[in-house]
């Protein structure tokens, strides 16, 4: 069978499809998140390596810096698909999900900085996955910025969706730089990837919390996107039909 | 295709050489944030040595982020721009003469007044020429990371921070190795080639793809 897939290209199409996921995905996003969080909290040892309870913010600390860093991805693809099919949709969903990547970034260095006080003594540590995340933050808050300058909104969703391509290039080298500031030598604070290490019941209930995260962006974003087709498109007939509805 | 840009290029030059209090004011800018922070900190000898290299890199990011915001706003304002965009010449190679002579009005008058600012901070001699270097290699990438900025807040009500909030980020790792490379010069026994080679690659990566993002986000911005 085929499927048109730009009819959902179009605004008007779109904005009840979202209506209709909204509900399944908030289900599954509390579903998995308190399923994932009970089994994070009663069914798993109490240490970590050298670590106690406090260990277990683990579950909402690494499932947030997750998302930060692939809902970066995810806007950085519909602003590709926006500049390549001239879509306004994807231009739209790419700026719903900014907003939701930035606060994701932000709760997980805020998260972090209580384990980094509990484990390490320290707030705040200029160690590179800290810092990467910082910058992270930097570069979702000048995208909603550049886009919120710009009143035209054709202007603001091409001009936006550069700097985001511009980002995610340049991303890869500012992670290179701050991991290893000194050429001739590397060294960081945080433990390098130790998924394989990991109790196997921490890590079935961390993955099940980071996927509930999805589920809950997912549903968020479409919310955000709803707000914004209405905004946008509020001049058209088919919005004021909506009004006449209710 | 060279004659426009050599045309373009003189033409850049010759209007700035004529208002040459725009170049004078980014200088003193520099001149001024450099000579203001041991005056916060501190004038022990030890600790300026410490904080030059972080210090001087900041000034010129922030000297080079704050003209940034005329690479194009004249001639958009004018219209010269658009005129532009209509000549049958390929827009990245305009935009790159545009920034080549963006940064020899402010990125070049940095490098050379750079020695200024290691004599305050008791660099020994060595150690400012890792500091011109450096500033050679590393400021002609901040113009051109910028003029992507510039173009995207064309225009713009505020745009000059709104370009400082989009750029500095971008800046991160000509920051960390170029101050990182005046760091271990003045400690000495460190190998710098590392610092040179990583610095000359961000250079050529940033000649061949920022040009065409700057002319594609000009397109946008003035469409």
């Amino acid at each position: 069978m085929a499927i048109n897939w730009f009819k959902y290209s179009s605004p008007s199409s779109f904005y009840p499809l979202a209506g209709k996921m909204i509900p399944l995905f908030m289900t599954l996003a509390v579903l998995l998140t308190l399923g994932g969080l009970y089994w994070g909290f009663f069914e798993t040892p109490d240490v970590l390596s050298d670590q106690k309870q406090y260990y277990r913010i683990i579950y909402v600390h690494v499932a947030s810096a997750w998302m930060a860093m692939w809902l970066y991805v995810v806007m950085v693809a519909w602003a590709v698909l926006g500049l390549i099919f001239n879509t306004r949709m994807s231009y739209m969903l790419a700026s719903a999900t900014a907003v939701t990547g930035a606060i994701m970034t932000a709760l997980s260095l805020w998260t972090g900085a209580f384990w980094g006080q509990t484990s390490w003594g320290t707030w705040w540590d200029w160690d590179p996955r800290m810092t990467s995340q910082l910058i992270l933050l930097f570069l979702y808050i000048g995208y909603i910025a550049l886009q919120s300058a710009i009143e035209d909104n054709r202007r603001s969703d091409r001009a936006s969706a550069v700097l985001a391509i511009v980002g995610l290039a340049v991303v890869p080298v500012i992670y290179y730089s701050i991991n290893c500031p000194n050429p001739n030598e590397c060294a960081s604070l945080h433990q390098e990837s130790s998924l394989k290490r990991v109790e196997p019941n921490i890590l079935i209930a961390m993955l099940v919390v980071t996927a509930g995260f999805w589920m809950y962006c997912f549903a968020v974003i479409l919310m955000r996107v709803r707000n914004i087709i209405l905004q946008r498109e509020s001049h058209t007939q088919w919005v004021d039909r909506l009004k006449d509805k209710k | 295709m060279f004659d426009a840009f050599l045309a373009l290029l003189k033409r850049d030059l010759l209007l700035a050489l004529r208002r040459r209090s725009d170049i004078l004011t980014v200088l003193f800018f520099f001149i001024i944030v450099v000579s203001i922070f041991p005056l916060g900190i501190s004038f022990e000898q030890a600790v300026l040595q410490k904080i030059a290299p972080g210090v001087v890199w900041v000034a010129a990011l922030l000297a080079s982020t704050l003209a940034l915001e005329r690479i194009f706003a004249n001639d958009y304002a004018d219209g010269t721009l658009e005129q532009m965009l209509l000549t049958p010449q390929p827009l990245s190679v305009l935009v790159f003469a545009k920034t080549l002579a963006h940064w020899l009005l402010t990125g070049l008058p940095l490098v050379l007044i750079a020695p200024l600012a290691g004599l305050q901070y008791h660099l020994s001699a060595s150690t400012i020429g890792t500091l011109m270097l450096v500033l050679l290699i590393g400021t002609p990438i901040l113009s051109m990371i910028g003029a992507i900025g510039a173009a995207l807040t064309l225009g713009l009500r505020g745009g000059g921070v709104l370009i400082s909030l989009l750029v500095l980020p971008l800046y991160i790792p000509v920051l960390v190795y170029g101050s990182g490379a005046i760091a271990a010069a003045a400690q000495g026994d460190v190998s710098l080639q590392p610092y040179y080679l990583l610095l000359s690659a961000f250079l050529l990566l940033a000649l061949v793809f920022t040009p065409w993002a700057t002319a594609a986000s000009l397109r946008i911005s003035v469409e």
